[in-house]
Parts: C-alpha cells; structure tokens; sequence
C-alpha cells in the first residue's frame, strides 16, 4: 500500500483491507506511537467536516506526524480563485500525504493525478469515503469477532446514503445477509442491489423497522431527512417509524449492535445510549485506529 | 441502378475514407467529434439520404485522410452502425464497421453537474459501458457516475 492514494474503497483490495484492519488493531492496543515524528500530514477541508477532520488529525497527533491545513475553502487561497491543481501541487511541496475533503464528485481522483503524494480521500461530494467504510468494517469485526456470513441491517435512508452503499458493497465480500428498513421513497438503489445479486446473496426489504431487529447482528442506522422528500406529507408520516428506543431492543440477539455513521439528530432516542448494544460512540473512536493504520501503511512505515 | 444513383448524390473521391450510416440525427455531432470542422482538405456531406438499415441516414467523405481505428471508434457512441470505407484510386481498399472502444478521453462532457471535470480545466475519462437494453453508457473517471447516451454533450 506504500504511496498508494486510497480514493474510492476500491483501490485497495479486500486482503488489503483485512490487512489495515489488523494493523488498526495494533494501534487500539497502542495509539500513542511516535513514529510519524518525521512526517508532515496535510489536511485540506475545502468544506468543513468536524468530525471527519478532527479524526484524521487526532490520528496523525497520537503518532508524532505535524499536521498542517485548512479546515474550510473560505480560510484558503480558493477563495482567492485557486484552482485545485494549483493548490495540490503546491500543498505538495509541503508534506509527506494529503488528506482532503472537497465538496465536488470525483475531485479526489483528479487530486491523486496531480499530486507527487499519496491522497486520502476523506469525502468527495456524494461519491466516495472509503476510510469510513473501513472503520465501519472495523466496528463490525470487533464486535462480531467476524465479518463473515453476518446478518447486517441498514436502517433510515438508503437511497442517498453513501455510507451505506459503499459498505453495503464492501460486505458483497463476506458473504453477508442484508436487512433493508427504510420508507418507500428511500429504498436501495438498483446499482448497489446489482452487487448483492452478482454474489447471490440473499437480501430483504422492510418498511417496518420491529420486523427487522431480532435478525440482525448489526444495526446500522442512519438518518432520515426531510428535505430528501417530495412530498412533505410522506415525510410527516414515516418520519416517527425509523427511530430507535431502547424498548425496541427487547427482542434483539445478545450479540447485536448498533452502529450509527454520525452525527444523530433524533433516529436514535438517548435512551440507547446507556444499552450495552450501543456502539455509535466507539465506532467513531475506532475511526482514529484505522486512520493511523491507513497513514502509516501508505506511508511505508508499517 | 438505385445503387448507382444513391453514389451520384455525393461525388465519388479519388483518395480517402467515406463514412457511411451515419443516423441522419447526428451527422453534424460526427464531424464534431473527429474535427472536421477544422481540416483544409474537401469534405463531403450528405444528409437525410433513404436507407434501408437506418430508414434516413447520412454519409460523409473525407479526401486524403485515413483515421487512426481509436480515432474513428469514438463515433461509435453516437452511430454505432457506421461503416468506414476507405478509398484509394476510386476502388474501395476496405471496409468496416465501428468498434465501441472499452474507453474514451477527452470529448465527452460528464452530465454530473457536481463532477470536478465540469469545474477545473482537464481531460475528461470515461469507461464505456452497455446497459441491459444494449445502450451506451459512459462511467466518469473521477466522480464514478454514468453518462447516458441522451445526456452526452461533445465537448
């Protein structure tokens, strides 16, 4: 994986991603390693994503790296008119991998053209963002002990959600069962349903989110939005029927667990919080291990 | 006879390439797409002439220019019968008909409006595909998202 941009989950392979997966696991055990101390990580947000981007940094931090960027494209020189060649190929000057979110499909693919370094790609408009799939795989793993022959439910909106595609995909590996809970209007896309079809593996569609749960080893919620809707009527009627309360679990295996790609408005009452089979909060923390497994193995330094 | 009467409508050329079932729709989008527009040499157009295949069709003859096959393949999104002949002293060296190529650079817009290809200045790259009902697509390079044959704009 040295020098390898990672753009789409696809670049790398799926002994690849086993592979990040494990060293991600060495870095739960141990994350504060210097052995980025030498190196400088770029991390350019031309649109701001918090969370994705205090993840990134607090991985780089933990392992020594300097981190230098911006965190929105107003407080950059693409304010000024920049182009995003120039400013790749500039910001290459000045360190050792680039890690960048850009509000445009496809920007991240151009940008790993560009460069001399290696690109994460931490977001690319509605395209890809292959390093939360992976610490989607990663959560999954940890808590099932496999990522095979699981029964996996997506919950909420799963006709927009990148996140759920990409890693709806990415499970097409490992012989999974899927569970598909979400209002008439936000169903599965077809071109993501084609890939559970080419592995022939079984998958089912439900609008009631009850009926789903005692099948489930994951639960993987997401949100519904209103303005994602024609018809605001529709919305007022489905928009109670994708939340999740605490009573709701009653009936869930004992090896269930609920994951969430965060942030949560209200599809997950905060009375999950405290259930034991809520795993939200650690999924996001296990986004810092797989981010240090991705620096330094493209890096060359594990 | 019809055979003779239908060559009578663009005059024969001494050296070069006929392209011939061209759809009648897109007979300009060809010229486009291989450049025509800008070549010195004569190029003849027809429009609108009967065929059986296509029910109207358009032929163009080019003098004294032979395509690369790549260069030529590119029509093959836009008039996939078409047929390359190529001349030289009046008699017909070959023919054959286009290729769809497995990929295409350049001359294709990304219809996107999201996709970075349609805001910073470089060359677009597809990956040409065909749905279930045979048609045409194009796979963006870079924002991964498909181009279908209604939605194409030649740059």
């Amino acid at each position: 994986m040295k020098n390898r941009s990672l753009v789409s989950i696809d670049d790398f392979s799926k002994e690849e991603w086993i592979k990040i997966l494990d060293i991600a696991e060495g870095f739960e055990k141990n994350p504060k390693q210097r052995i980025l101390e030498n190196y400088v990580v770029a991390t350019l947000f031309f649109e701001p994503s918090t969370r994705t981007r205090l993840s990134f940094e607090s991985a780089a931090s933990y392992l020594g790296a300097k981190v230098i960027g911006f965190t929105d494209a107003a407080s950059s020189s693409v304010k000024k008119g920049e182009s995003l060649n120039d400013t790749i190929l500039t910001v290459s000057n000045y360190c050792d991998i680039i890690v960048m979110r850009h509000p445009r499909e496809g920007s991240a693919r151009y940008a790993s053209e560009v460069a001399p370094v290696p690109v994460i790609n931490a977001g690319d408009g509605a395209n890809q963002h292959p390093t939360q799939t992976l610490l989607d795989l990663y959560s999954i793993r940890k808590t099932q002990g496999t990522l095979d022959n699981l029964d996996i439910t997506f919950v909420g909106d799963l006709k927009y959600g990148r996140t759920v595609h990409s890693l709806v995909i990415a499970l097409c590996n490992f012989n999974a069962t899927f569970h598909f809970v979400s209002p008439d209007e936000l169903k599965l896309p077809s071109y993501v349903k084609r890939h559970i079809k080419e592995k022939k593996l079984k998958y089912y569609q439900y609008t009631d989110l009850n009926e789903a749960i005692p099948k489930s080893d994951i639960l993987y919620m997401t949100r519904v939005q209103k303005e994602r809707f024609s018809d605001p009527i529709e919305y007022e009627k489905v928009k109670n029927a994708y939340i999740l309360n605490n009573a709701m679990l009653d009936n869930s295996k004992e090896n269930m667990k609920v994951l969430h790609p965060l942030p949560r408005v209200n599809e997950i009452n905060e009375d999950v919080d405290t259930n034991p089979k809520a795993y939200y909060f650690q999924q996001a923390q296990n986004g810092v291990y797989v981010r240090q497994a991705l620096l330094t193995s493209i890096l060359g330094v594990k | 006879m019809s055979e003779v009467r239908k060559e009578l409508k663009v005059s024969a050329i001494e050296n070069g390439t006929v392209i011939d079932h061209i759809p009648a729709g897109v007979v300009s989008q060809v010229m486009r797409i291989l450049q025509l527009e800008k070549i010195e040499r004569p190029v003849l157009i027809a429009a609108n002439l009967n065929s059986k295949k296509l029910g109207k069709k358009g032929i163009i003859k080019v003098t004294d220019k032979f395509f690369e096959s790549n260069e030529i393949n590119k029509i093959a999104l836009i008039a996939p019968n078409a047929t390359l002949i190529v001349i030289k002293d009046y008699e017909v060296v070959y023919k054959k008909n286009v290729e769809l190529p497995k990929a295409i650079k350049q001359f294709v817009k990304c219809m996107n409006p999201n996709c970075i290809t349609n805001h910073e200045s470089f060359d677009t790259k597809f990956d040409v595909h065909l749905t279930d009902e045979k048609k045409v697509t194009l796979l963006c390079n870079y924002c991964e998202k498909f181009t279908g044959q209604g939605n194409m704009t030649f740059i």
